[in-house]
């Protein structure tokens, strides 16, 4: 018990980190998973195989191996050394955000796209039939109800995104897992500390499925 | 090309090796989970409102809560739960778990959160009249449960244990954090001693790939197989 509130301030204040990682990783993995959702809707045959390798490649293998490819693995060539790019790859803070924005982008654009492709044709013959021009049957029409059926499968991504930013511990990130990993090495004490970990994943996660609950009776028609 | 040589000037038949070590914990990984999912799936779906509440306990923890963290838990905790049952029969040297056990069970516990959850909705979604017909028929509860409802409860569930499979068998890249020589491990110990961390890496990406690929193809062959006739 002392122990377990003994860590509490250090878990939290290391809870700060594993919250800016999500939420970071989330909002531009949403722009990956937009981009590469309209490439996999388009005609093109090329930019359609891009999008389905990409979701193939990042879906089909573990988080850890690519962090890891991207952590390690790039600061190895020489060019990447000498470009812009090093600025960014040669932190493990924005090696992990990187690592996890193509990650939950790949997840993502398969959410977003599958959402798209539930729209019911009778309504888009519809909005062609009032005459409404191309951007606005996309924002008024398509758009909401795609927002509308990606998001329960959009919430459960959210939170396999929380618990993914776990693997920041392997770069050397002190993040929730981190921290908690750390305490545990050095008190040898692993009960208490995954209790007070876990409870506050356990409440991050339910705040992210009331999050979406609520969104979801927002976008209810 | 060759660091990949088989035998002792390269790493093929390590990571050979180790791609069998990542198979076996994840087939084992997987079977523990369906053992666990068993037993809570049977709680969720109990009427006695202590059971339920354990069931949805188990399944909220262990998919809330980082794999990674159940797995430290497993690792630190395991040797010291050993230790302490051995000290009460008068042993007090250090004794450590075996990370292959470690791994397939934490990975298994996680496992089998999300396989409760796709047996549960397998057999809810299985028809009423089904439970009714074979009540009337006078069928014993054991039998009627092994005849009729599980057998159509694994065709109704293969899609989503298909999703279970892929998610363990990534997951146990994760174990390489205790030291157990899989896939990932075996990738980080070559890569520190040729200091080529990108092809291996890289390398292991392609292990997981024809893995997952493999699986996706054994899995679409098996659905096809049980739902002929519907």
């Amino acid at each position: 018990m002392d122990l377990m509130i003994e860590s509490l301030p250090r878990l939290i204040s290391a809870t700060l980190l594993t919250i800016q990682l999500t939420l970071l990783s989330l909002f531009f993995g949403i722009f990956v998973g937009a981009f590469f959702a309209i490439l996999r809707l388009s005609k093109n045959k090329i930019f359609y195989l891009i999008s389905y390798y990409y979701s193939y490649i990042f879906r089909g293998t573990p988080l850890l191996v690519q962090i890891f490819i991207i952590y390690f693995g790039l600061g190895q060539v020489e060019w990447i050394r000498n470009s812009l790019l090093w600025v960014v790859l040669k932190e493990p803070y924005s090696c992990a955000i990187l690592a996890f924005t193509l990650n939950t982008g790949a997840y993502s654009s398969e959410i977003f796209r599958s959402a798209f492709e539930t729209i019911n044709k009778g309504i888009l013959e519809a909005a062609k039939g009032l005459g409404l021009s191309k951007i606005n049957t996309f924002l008024r029409i398509k758009l909401p109800i795609a927002i509308k059926q990606s998001l329960p499968a959009y919430g459960n991504e959210m939170i396999l995104m929380l618990k993914g930013t776990s693997l920041a511990s392997t770069v050397t990130l002190l993040d929730l897992t981190g921290v908690a990993k750390h305490i545990i090495s050095t008190t040898f004490r692993p009960i208490e500390v995954f209790i007070v970990a876990g409870g506050i994943y356990l409440l991050m996660t339910f705040i992210i499925h009331n999050f979406i609950k609520f969104l979801e009776k927002r976008y209810n028609y | 090309m060759s660091l990949l040589a088989y035998g002792d000037t390269g790493w093929g038949d390590e990571l050979f090796f180790a791609t069998l070590m990542t198979v076996a914990v994840a087939l084992t990984a997987l079977s523990n989970g369906f053992l666990f999912a068993a037993i809570f799936a049977s709680f969720k779906l109990s009427n006695n409102k202590l059971l339920n509440l354990i069931g949805s306990f188990y399944t909220t923890v262990f998919r809330g809560v980082p794999e990674l963290l159940v797995i430290y838990l497993l690792f630190f905790g395991g040797s010291g739960a050993v230790m302490y049952i051995a000290k009460i029969f008068g042993y007090n040297g250090y004794i450590e778990v075996n990370a292959f056990l470690t791994g397939a069970i934490s990975i298994g516990i996680i496992s089998g959160a999300y396989s409760t959850e796709v047996f549960r909705g397998a057999i809810q979604s299985i028809h009423v009249g089904q439970f009714e017909a074979s009540k009337v028929l006078g069928l014993k509860k054991k039998i009627y449960y092994y005849k009729i409802i599980i057998p159509q409860m694994l065709r109704l569930a293969l899609p989503n244990i298909s999703n279970v499979w892929q998610i363990t068998l990534k997951d146990t890249s994760l174990i390489s954090v205790t030291g157990l020589v899989e896939i990932m491990r075996q990738s980080y110990i070559a890569a520190g001693y040729t200091r080529d961390p990108l092809f291996f890496y890289s390398f292991a990406a392609v292990l997981y790939l024809f893995l997952t690929f493999l699986s996706m193809q054994l899995f679409n062959k098996l659905e096809k197989k049980y739902s002929r006739g519907f």
